[in-house]
């Protein structure tokens, strides 16, 4: 690598990362001025856990991420099968769109779409709501993951089965979905993290009693800053690093 | 009432949009017996392996095993089983489990015993535990054929099975596989890209050319009277000496008039006097001597087993001819080069 791309690197690293290096750092801080250091502390993750609004709305926002990341499992799965498994079938192209089209959909189109159907259909708005709009703009990230790894397998393995006498359920559950696991795994946390990192969807689509973490972050903020944000913040990032990070490694494993 | 037919293929076709891949095979496999389908990538021999297995729908006709007409059946469903080109292997299971997948629903302590027995047969006792990406390509290659075996079908498919295996490997376990096949009693229907390996193989060859089974036979039979020159060219080396259709002569003989004198050979197809043909004469038939077409001797090259040499007519057309080794005219010696009637085969030109 020569020098010039070393530094070029790095500037791109820094431009990405820098931000939030320094917000990790201010979490730190022992002062309650957000951007004067005042020494080393764990103060604010101490205060952070005795902010009892924060932790309910942490809670909100792991339920939420947890159901949401189960159903946009399933269903993008279910989908992946389809597309992959089901040769050409009529409307195949347009199925392929509807399941794409919300990853590329703006966000605030999703809510905003979103809330206008649930107050059409009259359902109260909460973690059902959330959980609802999650799953659906989730399902495509896992509908492309588990579709990669689809594409690659080995369609003789399935071919295999069936020789050896293994009707299609039998040919799924032993051998398709074994060797789709790490794809299926990484889909779910890519869904995961996607929905504990939503503001705008949830903030169209929830109701009182179901406020998330970052819509909480968000509204405080909004009254000024203190290093529990930062705090929180770092959690978060650490969570969410954790599970791309996860993700990526299993999409990356061969073989099962 | 006579045993059925292991295989009957009747009619069968596959069109794939314009393109027809497989185009109106008819064919019949004797219990036990060893059939090898035969052509280049493309003619056609792996799809009807497929329509077979049941992994593609004919366009129409109708394939029967064992008397039973199973066209509509799924894979599953058949009574047959496919040794896939790669093996096919369950890479996330062991050795037995990938032998035991086709032995559900029979008693475990059975299945168990029968695994153990496959083993054996392939000489791999002691490898059930372990993943098949731990295996060599001869060990993946047997557990993939006792895996196919296991559930006893009366009929085995085996796409290319040893078309991963290096040269030497290759010939050792063409070697093994004929030997299984005759103690299971099996039909086996091999597809291959490989002369040698169908000669040595196989009972019967069936020869694919686009589509077609354009000549079905036991290896020898293909070897001297192929019945075209496609087939002719593609079981071994062979001279073609073109010419014009004399009158019938001897039994089964006829002349042909050729630019170099007028021979006589073997006449399987009709075809009309003063037809346009060619004669094929394989190398090892030629009979360097007093009789024949007049030609020089333009190079000798000794390759242990035989002598193989370059002969140069006077219009400059080259045969080749192949004789033991030791003997024979040196380069540059003017010869004739005669063959029996028997060894030669007026094939269309």
């Amino acid at each position: 690598m020569s020098g010039l791309t070393r530094t070029v690197l790095w500037l791109g690293l820094g431009f990405l990362y820098a931000p939030i290096l320094v917000l990790v750092v201010y979490s730190f801080n022992a002062s309650s001025l957000v951007t004067v250091w005042g020494g080393f502390s764990t103060r604010w993750y101490g205060a952070l856990f005795a902010d009892a609004p924060l932790i309910a709305a942490a809670w909100v926002s792991l339920r939420v991420a947890v159901l949401a990341s189960l159903v946009a499992t399933t269903l993008g799965t279910l989908a992946a099968l389809a597309l992959e498994r089901h040769g050409r079938f009529r409307g195949r192209a347009g199925f392929t769109a509807l399941i794409y089209g919300p990853m590329v959909m703006p966000e605030v189109m999703i809510g905003l779409s979103l809330l206008l159907l649930f107050i059409g259909v009259g359902l109260d708005r909460g973690v059902v709501t959330i959980v609802i709009a999650h799953a659906t703009f989730c399902t495509g990230f896992v509908a492309v993951v588990v579709s990669a790894r689809l594409r690659g397998l080995d369609r003789y393995l399935e071919e295999a089965a069936a020789d050896l006498g293994a009707g299609p359920l039998r040919v799924l559950g032993t051998v398709t979905l074994p060797l789709l696991a790490p794809a299926i795994a990484a889909g779910a946390l890519l869904a995961f993290t996607l929905s504990l990192d939503d503001l705008v969807i949830a903030s169209f689509v929830s109701g009182p009693g179901a406020t998330t973490l970052p819509m909480r972050l968000y509204s405080q903020v909004r009254l000024g800053v203190n290093p529990e944000i930062n705090a929180a913040s770092t959690l978060l990032v650490g969570l969410v690093s954790t599970a791309v990070l996860a993700a990526s490694w299993l999409t990356a494993r061969r073989g099962g | 009432m006579a045993v059925p037919p292991s295989l009957r293929i009747r009619g069968l076709v596959k069109r794939f949009g314009s393109h027809v891949a497989v185009d109106g095979v008819e064919l019949e496999l004797v219990p036990g017996e060893f059939f090898c389908l035969l052509g280049p990538s493309g003619c056609g021999k792996s799809t009807l392996l497929r329509m077979i297995a049941g992994f593609e729908a004919p366009s129409e006709g109708i394939v029967e095993v064992g008397g039973a007409d199973i066209t509509a059946l799924p894979p599953h469903r058949r009574p047959v089983n496919m040794m896939f080109q790669a093996y096919a292997l369950f890479p996330h299971m062991s050795v037995a489990a990938n032998i035991a997948y086709g032995l559900k629903g029979m008693p475990k302590a059975r299945a168990v015993e029968r695994v153990a027995e496959l083993l054996r047969l392939v000489r791999l006792e002691g490898f059930g535990d372990r993943r098949p990406d731990t295996l060599s390509g001869g060990q993946r290659q047997r557990v993939a054929l006792a895996r196919a075996i296991a559930r006893e079908p009366g009929l085995l498919l085996l796409d290319e099975p040893l078309g991963a295996l290096d040269r030497g490997l290759r010939e050792e376990t063409q070697g093994e596989l004929r030997t299984l096949q005759r103690r299971l009693g099996t039909s086996f229907v091999v597809v291959t890209h490989d002369p040698e390996e169908a000669m040595m193989l196989a009972d019967r060859i069936g020869v694919m050319e686009r589509g077609r089974l354009v000549q079905v036979g036991p290896p020898a039979a293909l070897y001297r009277r192929p019945a075209s020159r496609y087939v002719a060219g593609l079981l071994g080396d062979v001279n073609l000496i073109p010419g014009r259709l004399g009158p019938a002569g001897a039994v089964g003989t006829r002349a042909v008039v050729t630019a170099h004198g007028t021979v006589t050979a073997q006449a399987d197809g009709v075809l009309a006097e003063g037809a346009q043909v060619v004669v094929a004469v394989r190398p090892e038939s030629l009979v360097l001597g007093e009789r024949g077409l007049a030609a020089v001797v333009e190079d000798a090259t000794f390759l242990g087993d035989r002598i193989r040499r370059v002969l140069r007519l006077p219009d400059g057309t080259a045969l080749r001819a192949s004789g033991p080794p030791g003997g024979g005219p040196e380069r540059g010696a003017a010869i004739r080069a005669g063959f029996a009637p028997a060894d030669a085969v007026i094939l269309p030109a």
